[in-house]
């Protein structure tokens, strides 16, 4: 049986890990390349890194953060960030990506997708969509910059769209509930999962385990990815796994 | 232990670095082979295959790798094949409609499963190894260790005697072939941490046996 997939997310500014990470286990907690080392201790399934490094030219310093985790964590690793062209999504694999996400990238030239798919496999392009619901409360609409830019696309659209130009995953974050902790918007989950055949990482509102429970069980997606919970020490990557697996889903103990 | 000197192919469009580094981690040393000729001395030839079958074949035919890979084979030199590395051996792929390499006879499909399965089959999956499967080769593993997967396509070998282990996903599909010296998973032991790296250690103790 195929297992359900926890993954922690980091975001990265200049090669510092943001947001503090608390573990009392860690001597530097600003290091990516610690942090990914204790969560692969905890049984992480993945890892994501997200560059949010403003200045392009200090996009080297990631591919460097990248380079150095790729040499000793020997797990799947997804960067996003900043990424904008073939050459780009290139050096970014060669540093030792497994995968790579594309936001605002994917929605300025949608035939990056294609290109990047054609060029690397689906299998290593994730097509991240930030979404808020409308108010008619039955659609999404895709934003932009942290949620603060609306575009023209409808998010179930937009899904079925990059994945007909080759995204092998979709990383689904419903903005209305980012960084509420009152759980995945359960529906849109369900209605992105619904309309492709790729799987969908759910991400968004995650505040306790059995949200995580929630975005598998009824968000019917394949991965849950959480921040905060982890980064607190709230809960490690293995309660995540045992409260899943105790709901009776798979998951990788 | 002697230290093996592995070739890895590298044709520089994808990860191959999390592969360098678990064998040189195991104490190899590793040549990055971007031509046959590099590969020719070496003890071991290790092939992460990616991106789409038909590319794939066609850069190995462009770089004369496509020879290589069939002799080393043939001649029994220890080959380890990741991914694509597996799927090249057999003789067509669903995708592209494109030929393999032949090593052995069987084809490469596509999943066509119900909606609830979704494809890639992607993450974490458990293997049941076949009962031919050497000891050497599982050694410190049992059925039930998980792996991790990410492909749309497998392998279907005609031959049974060359699985190595089987995995369900809406069905079972053979997640493993070995022969002779030639190995090869579906899964990438690379990205599948401790269990992942036993499974090369394994492939790296029998390549220096006399």
């Amino acid at each position: 049986m195929l297992s359900a997939r926890v993954i922690p997310c980091l975001d990265v500014d200049e090669g510092r890990v943001v947001k503090g990470i608390r573990f009392k286990e860690l001597r530097d907690a600003g290091d990516p390349v610690s942090v990914a080392q204790a969560y692969e201790e905890q049984g992480a399934d993945e890892l994501v890194f997200l560059d949010i490094t403003a200045s392009s030219d200090e996009r080297n310093i990631m591919r460097d953060v990248v380079e150095r985790t790729a040499s000793t964590c020997f797990m799947p690793l997804t960067v996003g960030g900043g990424l904008r062209s073939v050459e780009d999504i290139r050096q970014m694999l060669l540093s030792g990506a497994d995968k790579v996400s594309l936001n605002t990238a994917a929605i300025v030239d949608p035939k990056l997708v294609q290109a990047a798919a054609a060029k690397f496999g689906n299998q290593c392009i994730v097509v991240a969509i930030d979404a808020k619901a409308e108010p008619d409360g039955t659609s999404w609409r895709v934003y932009t910059h942290g949620g603060r830019k609306p575009t023209d696309l409808d998010a179930v659209e937009w899904a079925r769209e990059v994945v007909a130009r080759g995204a092998g995953e979709i990383l689904l974050t419903s903005m209305d509930r980012d960084g509420t902790k009152i759980g995945f918007d359960l529906k849109l989950t369900r209605a992105v999962s619904d309309a492709v055949e790729v799987p969908v990482i759910a991400s968004g509102g995650v505040g306790k385990l059995s949200h995580l429970v929630e975005g598998i069980r009824d968000g019917k997606a394949s991965a849950v990815l959480a921040a905060s919970i982890f980064h607190f020490g709230e809960y490690t990557v293995l309660e995540a796994k045992q409260a899943l697996a105790k709901a009776g889903i798979p998951a990788r103990l | 232990m002697m230290r093996q000197k592995l070739a890895v192919i590298d044709y520089g469009t994808g990860n191959i670095r999390s592969v360098v580094k678990a064998f040189e981690n195991l104490g190899s040393e590793v040549i990055l082979a971007t031509k046959p000729s590099a590969a020719e001395n070496a003890s071991a030839l290790v092939f992460p295959g990616q991106g789409c079958f038909p590319d794939c074949m066609g850069t190995l035919k462009r770089s004369g790798f496509d020879v290589l890979l069939k002799e080393w084979i043939t001649a029994d030199r220890p080959y380890f094949g990741i991914c694509l590395g597996l799927q090249v051996l057999f003789e067509w792929s669903e995708e592209g409609n494109a030929p393999g390499l032949s090593v052995f006879p069987g084809k490469v499909s596509r999943f066509c499963l119900p909606a609830e399965f979704k494809v890639p089959h992607m993450g974490w999956n458990s293997l049941v190894f076949s009962e031919t499967a050497p000891r050497w080769l599982r050694a410190g593993l049992v059925d039930g260790d998980q792996f991790y997967f990410v492909h749309s396509y497998r392998v279907e070998p005609e031959n049974d005697d060359i699985v190595f282990s089987r995995t369900d996903y809406g069905g079972e599909f053979v997640s493993g072939i070995t022969s002779r010296n030639c190995h090869a998973t579906q899964f990438h032991p690379e990205k599948s941490q401790a269990k992942g790296l036993q499974i090369y250690r394994n492939f790296l103790d029998n390549v220096n046996q006399p």
